[in-house]
């Protein structure tokens, strides 16, 4: 319980500092949502009465703390440029990026670890050569070229999903499902290879080490120490590796939402950084601070199952 | 056993990669995709890709209307006066005019039954309710227009008749007068916009989507099309790919790279857009406030290169700043008044103090790839004459409060236009004292034939004098012209009745499909 409260608090800290440095940058960028909105067109003196009507001419502090206020007691504000609640603006976009985030993370999760296993077992040799190079090939795709080739592939040759036409979680789940597994894909394969990387040599680190060859030479099968003891020890880890990708994910999905065409955060945070739009952009910094801390948050908790050592205060027995 | 799935994993891992290589090389064969909506009926609508969501507000008089927004509301508003294709203005809310003899005095009389979009009929007091808001930007925030400013009197003597009386004569007024009408009593029209178009608003999905449709009471031709989408489509290679998988029928301002992949589909229609791009220079800054350099980076610019390497051809260089379309106002001889010549521009920077060169920054907008890579030709032609260009590029945002409201740059690199396509509307900026003139320029004798033609009461006198300003531009240098680009339109094939206009306007009214 003692756990829970101080990861609790640690979350609200984290949200605090990381909503008041993003606040922060765009008191020090140049431009303000008044110039955007108005444009070339608007006068000075237009836009000292915008800037007035959204209450940006007030003091820094004074709006941070009229935001935090608000965020505390559940009011995200309104948008600037869509004058429309943030909550409302944000609610659709946020399951698209989810299940997008999702489908990539168990993409990369079931095809990472076996693979990972897999290729470990050559140590050395031609074929761990061919192995590192495949990997070093993948990791270097960068999704969005990856998003262009699957469209070719699969939308514009073989007419599996309909390219630009994403059908929306709530008129069609499955649809939209099928149609995000494409841009998951793309996020997922340079992701894959790293992880692979990563599973690779801690495996071949442990096989490496001397409890292992102590654990064969004394007769032991091979397979057997791989999955009983090297297995468990390599993976603390790749559990922590995967929660950073976990965190990743959502920053490849800016820019493979604009390849794709979907309505996600990711398209959302751009254009409100470039709106200069605050609200919006405070909104979706804290969520995303609240993923990463969440999913940073489970990753130790698998970790302390894996390893009991890792276990502190109450935990061990 | 496992070195079997060993050789079975990779040889799936080696597919894939033959996949991904194929996928680069398929570019070309693609005539055998089939067509998607070939099954039954095709349903009277269109999907236009646009790649920018529109204004914050879509009221059409208020301020920050982008080209974009305007392009997209042109088929929801119109005014007394409506812009043809070819830059004419015919009747529209109006149904006719009379112009008194001393030219000061407009008599305008409504159509019968024009009807808005939330079926409130048009009356007299809405079209001077529209324009006076226009007259006050700074209490109504509505867009700043220094030329409805002529206008001493709007009255109303009864509910189908406007007149304006103005201060001088001026045949261009005409032109003013497209400025739409709104209804005088309705207060949403920043989300819901109502107009008189040929087509009313239906929705607007923040970043996703805008949806029109017909509008059955229209009082003249009705559209062709029952409904068209606004699909937002930011990324260049996305557009490219909707257009192929049949998301969007229809598509403009495409880079010219990407139209060329699509010729089997689609035609592909080329039009000139109301911009001019050029190098910016504040004419302020050192060494850019002296007319010599400013003439010698005009000589070593290779226009044609820029539009070859950067606009794979398309596009029709300029001299000044008036685009083609302009008409009678274009002098096409200015475009030949600095030919590339590396060695007059060495001598002119040898005259004007800079043997050796110096070092200059272009401030480019990023969001717009095309003025980028315009900076990246130009920094590269700019090296024969020993000047080496900084190519920095900004956010929309901080281009607009620093470069151009800042004035705070050395030169820039963007597509000037109008709101109205007029001489004025293009140059007046230009004037010293004006507040939109962000390259700084200040030229005695432009003032004197700008405020000469703005006050001129007769059109031929006008048009000669707003010629002469448009040279003086050009001969002092005030900026590196480059060119008016072309703008090119992907339509799928069977669609028909695409135009363009002086101004920037996506007309969906006149499309439909072929059978």
């Amino acid at each position: 319980m003692k756990y829970a409260a101080k990861k609790i608090l640690m979350l609200l800290v984290t949200m605090v500092i990381v909503s008041f440095l993003a606040f922060a940058a765009f008191e020090l960028i140049s431009g303000s949502a008044a110039d955007t909105m108005l444009g070339t067109e608007g006068t000075p003196e237009q836009i000292a009465a915008l800037e007035e009507e959204l209450g940006l001419n007030r003091p820094f502090l004074v709006r941070y703390f009229e935001w935090l206020g608000g965020f505390f007691t559940g009011n995200l504000g309104d948008s600037l440029r869509y004058r429309q609640p943030v909550a409302e603006l944000l609610a659709p976009k946020i399951g698209v990026t989810l299940c997008l985030s999702i489908l990539s993370f168990l993409l990369i999760l079931v095809v990472s670890i076996p693979l990972g296993l897999i290729s470990a077992s050559h140590n050395g040799g031609v074929k761990d050569g061919i192995w590192s190079g495949i990997i070093q090939f993948f990791m270097a795709i960068p999704p969005f070229f990856t998003g262009v080739i699957l469209t070719w592939v699969f939308s514009i040759i073989l007419h599996f999903y309909n390219h630009g036409q994403f059908p929306g979680l709530n008129n069609d789940f499955w649809g939209s499902i099928a149609y995000l597994i494409y841009p998951a894909v793309a996020i997922a394969i340079p992701r894959i290879a790293m992880t692979m990387r990563m599973f690779r040599s801690r495996i071949q680190n442990e096989m490496n080490s001397g409890y292992v060859r102590t654990a064969i030479s004394r007769g032991n099968d091979r397979n057997h120490v791989l999955s009983r003891h090297v297995l468990k020890n390599s993976l603390v880890p790749v559990v922590t590796f995967l929660a950073q990708t976990m965190a990743e994910i959502v920053a490849a999905s800016v820019v493979v939402e604009q390849v794709f065409a979907i309505p996600g955060l990711g398209r959302l945070l751009v254009a409100s950084i470039g709106d200069r739009d605050f609200p919006v952009v405070q909104a979706l910094v804290v969520i995303l601070a609240f993923w990463v801390v969440l999913v940073g948050t489970l990753a130790d908790i698998i970790n302390q199952r894996i390893d009991p050592r890792l276990r502190l205060g109450g935990g061990a027995k | 056993m496992k070195k079997r799935i060993t050789a079975a994993v990779l040889s799936a891992l080696m597919l894939m990669g033959a996949l991904t290589g194929c996928g680069t090389k398929t570019e070309t064969p693609k005539s055998d995709t089939p067509q998607t909506e070939t099954n039954g009926e095709r349903a009277n609508e269109i999907s236009v890709g646009i790649a920018n969501d529109l204004s914050e507000s879509l009221n059409p008089l208020k301020t920050g209307y982008t080209a974009g927004t305007r392009e997209v509301m042109f088929n929801v508003f119109e005014g007394l006066m409506k812009l043809k294709p070819d830059g004419n203005l015919i009747p529209a809310v109006a149904e006719s005019y009379e112009v008194s003899d001393d030219g000061l005095t407009y008599t305008f009389k409504i159509r019968e039954g024009v009807k808005f979009h939330n079926g409130d009929t048009v009356n007299a007091q809405d079209v001077a309710y529209s324009i006076e808001q226009c007259k006050t930007p700074d209490e109504t925030g509505a867009m700043a227009e220094p030329a409805l400013q002529m206008i001493e009197k709007i009255e109303t003597p009864d509910d189908s008749t406007v007149v304006f009386t103005i201060d001088h004569a001026d045949g261009e007024f005409l032109n003013y007068l497209t400025v739409a009408v709104v209804p005088d009593d309705y207060t949403e029209q920043d989300t819901k916009p109502v107009g008189t178009g040929p087509f009313k608003f239906q929705s607007r999905t923040a970043q996703e989507a805008v949806v029109i449709e017909r509008f059955d009471d229209y009082w003249g031709e009705k559209a062709k099309l029952d409904k068209v989408t606004f699909k937002i489509i930011e990324n260049g290679d996305s557009m490219v790919l909707s257009l192929q998988s049949g998301a969007i029928d229809y598509c403009n301002h495409l880079p010219t790279i990407q139209a060329t992949q699509l010729k089997d589909e689609f035609n592909i229609v080329e039009g000139s857009m109301p911009l001019i791009q050029a190098l910016y220079l504040n004419n302020n800054v050192a060494p850019f406030d002296n007319e010599l350099v400013r003439q010698a980076l005009s000589y070593a610019t290779d226009r044609r290169q820029i539009i070859d390497i950067a606009f794979d051809g398309y596009g029709s260089v300029v001299g000044s700043s008036i685009y083609p379309t302009l008409g009678k106002w274009f002098d096409e001889s200015l475009s030949e008044l600095y030919p590339y010549d590396v060695e007059k521009a060495k001598e002119l920077l040898t005259e004007a103090g800079y043997p050796d060169g110096f070092n200059m920054t272009i401030t480019v907008p990023s969001n717009y790839p095309q003025h980028v890579d315009t900076a990246q030709v130009l920094a590269d032609q700019y090296k024969a004459i020993g000047v080496n260009v900084e190519i920095q590029p900004v956010e929309w945002a901080a281009w607009v409060s620093e470069v151009y409201k800042g004035r705070n740059f050395q030169t820039t690199i963007t597509g000037v236009d109008a709101h109205y396509p007029t001489a004025r509307a293009m140059m007046e900026r230009f004037m010293s004292e004006h507040g939109k003139n962000f390259i700084n320029y200040n030229n005695e004798d432009f003032d004197r034939l700008m405020t000469e033609a703005i006050a001129s009461g007769d059109d031929a006198q006008r048009t000669e004098l707003y010629t002469e300003a448009q040279r003086n531009l050009a001969q002092h240098a005030a900026n590196v012209y480059i060119q008016a680009p072309a703008d090119l339109v992907a339509v799928r094939k069977g669609l028909e009745g695409v135009n363009f206009y002086p101004v920037s306007a996506l007309d969906m009214a006149s499309l439909y499909w072929a059978e």
